[in-house]
């Protein structure tokens, strides 16, 4: 297929469909470290109109890197023939976001049978409106000890980090978080250093307190796969298997990662049993980005990278996804403004495909960013249906020198969209005195057994 | 404002228990962050005071060359960490120059993300690092000093020095908390290409508040010989060191 046209007089032709696809994407810092970005507003608007005139069979043949050099290109292949539903394929990209914004289309029927290509294209035509509307319209509902993702919910991950991993440090912040209604998502901890018993310290930690308390959630300790794996084989309380992803093969090498290390760490997750029987039981991040800074981008510009990322997440069927939207730092994703374009796209391709999708709002001191921009995000993605947010005490986290969304945070959130906690942990507010039963935080809950409970030893 | 359970700040520095006005922030804590997020981006901007350093180190009697990027300014060091990655030629020919057949260990030092960081804690703790490593009969190359420089550097000035090992040194970005706080990146067999899973790292190294010098140290010095004996390093090479000593030894707390 040619890629070229004539537009006010100057013509503009694109050597093949990833460069029309780089081309046509919003603007970011990504892009133009690894040189994909159009060269002119006028380029840009030039190669999105071309990409609404390419029929979705033409992702399927013409694929952005070649299957023979890269596994996840043939993960997506076989998750497509898979679905045996070849009733998208003749629809533009530009009819297919029309589809999508049609109230009456049928999300959930069409979701496997799309590509993360597909989908990665159709979003650049789409303005933040478009990503909301649609991603609020698809369903995605996960379960471990409680669900995740019911219409009118919202959950949390509780984040707890400690620079030195100290336990009561660490228990300090789980407490507080859980008095502010945080933590029905997971509770997982980013551990300062993956030594084994360093982590082995912290899953003890964390299984002691849901299991004393009965809280309906789960646990995670977010070390490499491979340490998590060497952890269950000691017989460790693991609940949920983390692993950062990316959306190709070299960039999974980088991570120390490919599809049959995560089919093997899934396998043995599922035979410790600890959720309820088909549980969900793995958790991934991952955020645009990720594969230039490996150097294994393959010419793809970086959004289009992280919806494939999201065919290596459904091959696993996991608990929650989480794009760690602002982390990566502003040679990718600059200023407030691209932070939140990308957060919403991330979220809008992640649900269309069918993932448990949340977003840690996030930023770093290198960016143009701050808090106001987060707030922006925070309450698009609330309306967009986001799954879970971070829950970090005052949204200033300690280890990774960062800034997500506080407790408090969601508490705004779900009083002005009324959105309320997964329904077990909601109920499980509600008996500890934590919540008042509608959906706010209890006036006298500073007297809730949770607190006089508490011992930290020294 | 605060809440009951504040005197849980005792285990943290984290922002817990800060009380709440309707469901948002009371008006102190909120201005509290606002002035610790405007002191962490004065500190990301800051340039990196070298020519005290390498005086300093000197005067320890370490050898000290100083290397380049071509970064020019800090702006440009933040959007351009491709160029951060890079030597400039003349740095390239003095390592050339200071080559042996082969050494042991090139260590390197960079402000990265935070020139305080290396200020506060950068010779400090070398020096820990060269009174730990003099355990073992370990050929160190000079010490490397490179202002504006990204980890990925190391592979290419311990390639240059033809090193079996290189550690770079570098201010972590800057957060609300620790707007001073050091990385260690160890990577055996260091050649330009290598990736971050063939990196092992030590973070957080900011006393009292964060890691000790001490155990920074001697987590290095397990990792080197470790890394030196298997000739592996990276996600292969698992920190199996006994968790304690920490610095204030800890016991599960109850909840």
């Amino acid at each position: 297929m040619k890629y070229s046209t004539t537009t006010q007089g100057k013509s503009f032709s694109f050597a093949d469909l990833k460069t029309l696809m780089a081309k046509a994407s919003p603007h970011r810092a990504a892009d133009e470290l690894a040189g994909l970005c159009a060269d002119s507003e006028l380029e840009r608007a030039v190669a999105q109109q071309l990409l609404a005139e390419v029929p979705l069979k033409q992702f399927i043949e013409e694929p952005l890197i070649p299957p023979e050099a890269d596994e996840v290109t043939r993960l997506i292949h076989s998750q497509f023939d898979a679905a045996m539903n070849s009733s998208m394929l003749a629809m533009c990209v530009g009819e297919f976001r029309d589809w999508l914004l049609t109230d009456t289309s049928n999300l959930a029927e069409i979701s496997a049978s799309l590509t993360p290509e597909m989908v990665a294209a159709v979003s650049k035509i789409m303005r933040n409106q478009d990503l909301i509307a649609v991603a609020r319209r698809c369903q995605v509902i996960t379960q471990f000890r409680n669900t995740i993702g019911l219409p009118g919910r919202l959950s949390t991950r509780l984040q707890p980090n400690h620079p030195t991993d100290d336990l009561r440090g660490i228990a300090a912040s789980i407490l507080d978080g859980l008095l502010y209604g945080s933590g029905d998502a997971v509770i997982g901890i980013n551990p300062a250093t993956d030594n084994l018993d360093n982590v082995t310290a912290l899953l003890n930690l964390l299984d002691e307190i849901i299991t004393h308390q009965q809280i309906p959630t789960q646990s995670c300790v977010l070390s490499h796969v491979t340490t998590t794996m060497e952890l269950m084989r000691r017989g460790a309380p693991v609940d949920l298997v983390f692993q950062s992803i990316a959306g190709t093969e070299a960039a999974n090498r980088s991570f120390g990662i490919d599809l049959n290390l995560l089919r093997e760490a899934k396998a043995m997750a599922e035979s410790l049993g600890r959720g309820r029987a088909d549980s969900n039981i793995m958790y991934f991040e991952t955020g645009q980005g990720s594969a230039l800074s490996a150097n294994a981008h393959h010419g793809v510009d970086a959004q289009t990278c992280e919806a494939r990322a999201y065919a290596v997440a459904r091959e696993f069927a996991p608990l929650l996804v989480n794009t760690v939207v602002g982390f990566i730092g502003p040679e990718y994703l600059y200023d407030g403004k691209q932070i939140i374009r990308a957060g919403l796209e991330d979220h809008f391709c992640g649900k269309l495909l069918g993932l448990p999708m949340g977003c840690d709002i996030c930023y770093t001191n290198h960016s143009e960013a701050d808090q106001n921009d987060m707030d922006n995000l925070l309450v698009l993605l609330g309306v967009a249906g986001c799954s879970f947010i971070m829950g970090i005490p005052g949204a200033d986290d300690v280890m990774l020198a960062y800034q997500s969304t506080s407790f408090h945070d969601a508490l705004f959130l779900r009083q002005t969209l009324n959105l309320r906690p997964a329904p077990e942990f909601e109920a499980w507010l509600n008996n500890m005195g934590i919540f008042n039963g509608c959906n706010m935080l209890a006036s006298n809950r500073a007297h809730t057994a949770l607190i006089s409970n508490f011992h930290p030893q020294r | 404002m605060h809440d009951p359970w504040f005197n849980l700040r005792q285990f943290t520095q984290a922002r817990i228990a800060q009380g709440r006005a309707g469901c948002a922030l009371p008006t102190r804590a909120l201005l509290d962050f606002q002035l610790a997020h405007a002191a962490a981006r004065d500190a990301v901007h800051a340039p990196w005071q070298l020519a005290h350093c390498q005086a300093s180190l000197t005067a320890l009697g370490m050898e000290v060359l100083t290397l380049a990027t071509p970064i020019q300014s800090r702006a440009h060091y933040l959007q351009r960490p491709d160029q951060g990655r890079c030597l400039v030629e003349n740095s390239r020919k003095l390592l050339a120059s200071r080559a042996t057949h082969s050494c042991d260990i090139a260590i390197i030092m960079s402000n990265g993300l935070s020139s305080a960081a290396v200020e506060q804690h950068g010779v400090a703790l070398l020096r820990t690092i060269i009174t730990e490593f003099a355990k073992e009969p370990l050929q160190l190359a000079p010490l490397c000093l490179v202002p504006n420089a990204r980890v990925a550097l190391a592979d290419e000035i311990g390639a240059l020095l033809h090193a079996k090992l290189s550690i770079i040194i570098v201010g972590e970005r800057p957060g609300l908390s620790a707007a001073d706080s050091l990385g260690i990146y160890l990577t055996y067999a260091p050649q330009v290409g290598n990736s971050d899973a063939e990196r092992n790292c030590i973070s957080n190294i900011r006393p009292p508040h964060g890691m000790s010098y001490q155990l920074a140290a001697e987590k290095l010095f397990y990792l080197t010989q470790e890394a030196l004996r298997r000739e592996i390093s990276g996600v292969a090479l698992k920190d199996e060191m006994p968790r304690l000593p920490l610095p204030h030894p800890t016991l599960p707390p109850k909840i």
